[in-house]
């Protein structure tokens, strides 16, 4: 079991995102935007993070970088789920440091297995 | 008195007279090589040497005038004082374009005016010959008079043969004076100061020889003026001519004075004083009354003489024009006689000299380039011969007019014949002068015209007892009595002259005028034309070239000028030109200056028609005609045009430059929002297909979720659905915007009916964020007419973008509808976020899409694209007012339905 954090400013998405963490047994926390995201981050430390790149107030790829240079979150893996899927956002989005890049929509049973694969590694 | 005494002493005075010609240039060669001044640079010299206007005429004729007509004989002399005061304006500018142009004739000058036509120059030296041989034939006339009546003859019989005839050999003396004088020179500008000089001592001899006879008639013979016209008026026949009694006409008064007008400036003798030996303009301030001052002198004893001959003569037959050389001769006064005799012979040689001179250098002679290319080195000698030859000539011509015809007038009344036919020259020279339109053809059909009828009407009958029948005159040439020459076209209340005067300068100015205002002035014309008439405007001689085509090398024109002027003068010349324009003399070929320059000083020596025909033969000019001018023009014009049409082009090129790249910025900035739209579209059909997909993935493959998540998840995924559904049509919408393929349905509406309806529509909205929206229903119904569900469509726009923007609980919505004139307004105000006003107007902007500080709005960013765009297929316009926290105003108005 996991610490997962979602952050996505579509609701509907974080509520299929975590239907199926909940249903993978992860500890879930939400957030609507990327400010949220930051306040959450500080307290629950998760394990994998799962952010959507443009939302208000701080962007998916602000808070990867932010993660991945901050102490304290060397444990935490990022996924990030975006509908931007040109060359050049799955770039920038690794350069940012994230593990992995999944473009919106995506399937649900291959993103469940990465999550699994990424949480396992 | 024994006629060899009068021989000896008319060879004296000839002698004395040759004296001071030779003396006058000695002097002048060694003052110009001392460099002091000319003896002709003073103005007394020139008033006297005008003086030449006083002939034979004056001196014996207007005492015979006089004595049958009484003061008649003044008008001739009044004429000049009268126009003497115009001379600073007509004679100053005349003498300007003489020396600018170098003329050196009154042919010259009417052929140089009017397109350097020879024609024109051969035309009026023919007039000026006609015109003149009856006034030397006078000349002629009164010095073998004079001489016959000195000589104790009883009168002037008619030798039988020339060679037995005093008269002729007087007129070879005078022709071998006048050769000896006024051909010694080739260049006829260069001044002749032998002959001036001698010429202004006649005028002294002549002025104090009749002043010696008219004093000693006075007061030798008589009392004083009052005993002689005291005794005169107690004669009733000398009583009528002191008054102006019936016999006068004052028509005669009027054209004498008015024929003596021209006379003085345009009689060859005249011409040639008064402009050619002209050396300073200034010298015309002092003859302009100097010369009427010495009319007055040699008239003032013309009564007194003529009153005091009739008294003392009586009845006895004695020709009047004789008074004053016989009253001292038969009072005994041999040496007054003879004085008189001198005075009479001195006013002859002087009009005779002067006057052969002035025609002899006309151009016609030596005119054909042909005969002037075959004389080679030899035209500068011919020049001379011919002129010699010309001088000859005319006085054998006059001799024969004196003995055939001028025998039997008076000598008043050739001389005036001479007048009028100088007279016809003032409408091409006046005009000439002053109007640029003066056109060649015009000046040559007035020539033409007025000369004949001068011709018809003057000459005609002074030959007919001798060549013509005598019924020409009484009934007119075949009857045609309207024909009559002295009564043409029934206008028999003037004498000769004056009905002469009246037809033939009625019909020249007529034809002047018509021909140059109906007949094309040719380029050449033209230009001569602004030449003269702006001649102080040109104030630089010989350089003020025309426009000039072709090509002549230097060498062509040395040579031309060497055959006329030898070579050591030409290089001086050339040599001179070139300093002055500082030019190099190696150039091979002749610029349009050194041309005109070349053509002024050869026109000095033989004309300018002439000049101009050497130069072109050389020259290979090719003729510029008016439409080369107009092709020129049209050039420099069309240059000019294209000038400014590059101009224009590249105000335009600058113009669009700017435009493309203001489009390029408009372009690259639309490029970025369509990419920004792009993802903003992908993202928004991505984040609906998202959901659907997941959620769809989630119900299919887990059986076990319980009904009230499927519900859940079931009607997310029907919402997500519908805003896939509304996002596209959207989208197509405002496709059908773009490609103008939307229809609008319109219809009346009340528009109050379609703001409350959107109101409803929105409510559930409004109330999801606790927003309240509030319309005041009570505003006018407002009839428009419209596609009500486009205009559904702009107010739920307007009324969910407000609720979007508002804090919810907080936000509070207010819809207006306010009738202006013809329009109506709606407005909907909101108290929501609010914009910035550097945004406004990107937010009609399709793809835009402000973003929030908290959430990113929902909407595709068409919204505002599409209903702008809806307003304006209804001939309205929308506007936002709004600043950032104030919230906003969004107001479209809509014109009224009239009907």
């Amino acid at each position: 079991m996991a610490n997962v954090l979602i952050a996505d400013d579509e609701p509907n998405i974080l509520l299929s995102l975590e239907f199926l963490m909940k249903k993978e047994g992860h500890k879930v926390f939400i957030a609507r935007d990327g400010g949220e995201a930051y306040e959450l981050l500080q307290h629950h430390k998760p394990d994998l993070l799962m952010l959507d790149i443009m939302m208000p107030r701080m962007n998916g790829l602000e808070l990867c970088k932010y993660v991945k240079s901050t102490d304290g979150f060397q444990h935490s893996k990022i996924i990030i789920l975006s509908a931007k899927g040109k060359e050049i956002d799955i770039q920038r989005g690794y350069e940012s440091g994230a593990d992995l890049y999944v473009a919106k929509p995506f399937s649900t049973r291959d993103l469940v297995a990465k999550v699994n694969q990424l949480l396992s590694a | 008195m024994n006629s060899l005494t009068i021989v000896v002493c008319s060879l004296l005075y000839l002698g004395l007279l040759f004296g001071i010609a030779f003396w006058a240039e000695r002097r002048e060669r060694t003052l110009v090589a001392r460099q002091k001044q000319s003896l002709l640079n003073n103005p007394y010299i020139y008033a006297l040497s005008l003086a030449v206007y006083c002939t034979a005429w004056t001196f014996y004729g207007s005492v015979g005038q006089a004595a049958t007509q009484g003061i008649n004989f003044l008008s001739v002399y009044i004429g000049p004082t009268l126009a003497a005061p115009l001379w600073w304006i007509v004679l100053r500018k005349i003498i300007r374009i003489c020396k600018i142009h170098r003329i050196t004739s009154i042919a010259d000058f009417i052929s140089a005016r009017y397109g350097k036509n020879r024609g024109l120059g051969i035309l009026v030296t023919v007039i000026c010959v006609a015109g003149i041989i009856p006034y030397i034939s006078i000349q002629l006339k009164a010095t073998a008079v004079s001489f016959a009546l000195l000589s104790g003859q009883s009168s002037a019989t008619h030798a039988p043969s020339f060679l037995t005839d005093q008269a002729f050999y007087m007129t070879l003396l005078l022709g071998a004076f006048t050769i000896l004088f006024g051909t010694r020179k080739l260049e006829a500008t260069e001044r002749h100061e032998g002959l001036v000089t001698a010429i202004a001592f006649e005028s002294l001899v002549k002025l104090i020889a009749f002043l010696s006879v008219g004093l000693y008639v006075t007061f030798g013979l008589f009392d004083g003026p009052g005993d002689i016209f005291e005794r005169a008026s107690q004669q009733p026949a000398l009583q009528a001519s002191l008054t102006f009694g019936p016999g006068h006409s004052s028509a005669d008064w009027f054209w004498y004075t008015l024929l003596s007008i021209p006379a003085i400036l345009f009689l060859p003798r005249q011409f040639q004083v008064a402009v050619v030996e002209n050396v300073e303009e200034r010298h015309l301030n002092k003859a302009m009354w100097l010369f009427p001052l010495y009319l007055f002198l040699i008239t003032l004893f013309v009564l007194p003489v003529a009153f005091g001959g009739k008294l003392w003569f009586g009845n006895t037959g004695l020709d009047a024009d004789g008074y004053v050389l016989s009253l001292p001769l038969m009072t005994g006064q041999k040496g007054l006689a003879l004085l008189a005799y001198i005075g009479g012979l001195s006013a002859a040689t002087s009009m005779i000299i002067v006057e052969t001179t002035a025609l002899s250098v006309m151009p016609w002679l030596v005119s054909r380039p042909a005969w002037q290319l075959k004389l080679g080195n030899q035209s500068s000698r011919f020049v001379v011969y011919t002129r010699r030859l010309a001088i000859l000539t005319l006085l054998l011509i006059s001799y024969g007019y004196y003995r055939d015809v001028s025998d039997r007038f008076s000598l008043v009344s050739v001389g005036m014949i001479s007048f009028a036919a100088v007279a016809q020259f003032s409408p091409a020279i006046i005009g000439g002068i002053c109007w640029k339109n003066g056109a060649q053809a015009g000046a040559r059909l007035g020539l033409i015209v007025g000369t004949a009828i001068w011709f018809y009407t003057l000459i005609v009958p002074t030959l007919i007892p001798v060549l013509l029948p005598e019924s020409l005159l009484t009934d007119g040439p075949f009857g045609l009595s309207f024909l009559k020459p002295q009564a043409l076209f029934g206008l028999n209340s003037l004498t000769p002259i004056a009905h002469s005067v009246f037809w033939s300068l009625f019909f020249n100015v007529g034809c002047y005028v018509w021909g140059s205002i109906n007949r094309p002035q040719t380029a050449l014309d033209h230009n001569q034309a602004i030449l003269f008439v702006d001649v102080f405007q040109f104030n630089r001689p010989s350089e003020n070239t025309a426009i000039w085509k072709g090509k002549v090398s230097v060498d062509a024109l040395r040579k031309l000028l060497i055959t006329f002027f030898g070579p050591e003068q030409s290089q001086q010349t050339l040599e001179r030109f070139a300093r002055r324009n500082r030019l190099i003399d190696r150039q091979s070929y002749a610029d349009p200056g050194l041309v005109t320059f070349t053509e002024t000083m050869l026109a000095g020596a033989i004309g300018t028609a002439s000049a101009r025909i050497l130069v072109s033969s050389i020259a290979k000019e090719d003729p510029i005609t008016v439409d080369e001018i107009i092709r020129i023009l049209k050039t420099s014009q069309e240059l000019m045009t294209v000038n400014k049409e590059l101009e224009r082009k590249s105000n335009e090129l600058q113009q669009l430059t700017q435009q493309l790249s203001e489009t390029n910025e408009r372009l690259k900035q639309m490029d970025q929002q369509k990419d920004e739209f792009l993802s903003t579209i992908t993202h928004e059909i991505r984040t609906p297909i998202t959901s659907i997909r997941a959620l769809t993935e989630i119900l299919h493959d887990n059986d076990d979720v319980d009904t009230a998540t499927r519900q859940q998840f079931l009607g997310t995924v029907i919402k997500e659905s519908e805003r896939l559904t509304r996002l596209i049509n959207q989208v197509l919408d405002l496709e059908r915007f773009e490609s103008g393929r939307m229809r609008l349905h319109l219809e009346p509406l009340l528009l109050r009916d379609v703001i409350k309806d959107a109101v409803e529509a929105t409510a559930q909205l409004a109330s999801e964020k606790y927003v309240t929206v509030q319309f005041l229903a009570n505003c006018p119904p407002t009839p428009v007419v419209a596609d009500r569900d486009r205009l559904m469509q702009v107010l739920i726009n307007l009324l969910s973008n407000a609720i979007k923007f508002c804090e919810p609980e907080k936000g509070h919505i207010i819809v207006r509808l306010i009738v202006e004139g013809a329009t109506c307004k709606v407005s909907v105000c909101d108290n929501g976020a609010g914009i910035d006003p550097a945004l406004h107007s990107l937010i009609f902007e399709k793809f835009y899409q402000v973003q929030g500080d908290h959430r990113k709005p929902k909407g595709s960013g068409l919204g505002l694209a599409i209903t702008k765009k809806i307003i304006e297929l209804h001939n309205g316009s929308i506007d936002v007012d709004s600043q950032p926290g104030h919230g906003s105003v969004f107001t479209f108005q809509l014109p009224l339905s009239t009907g």
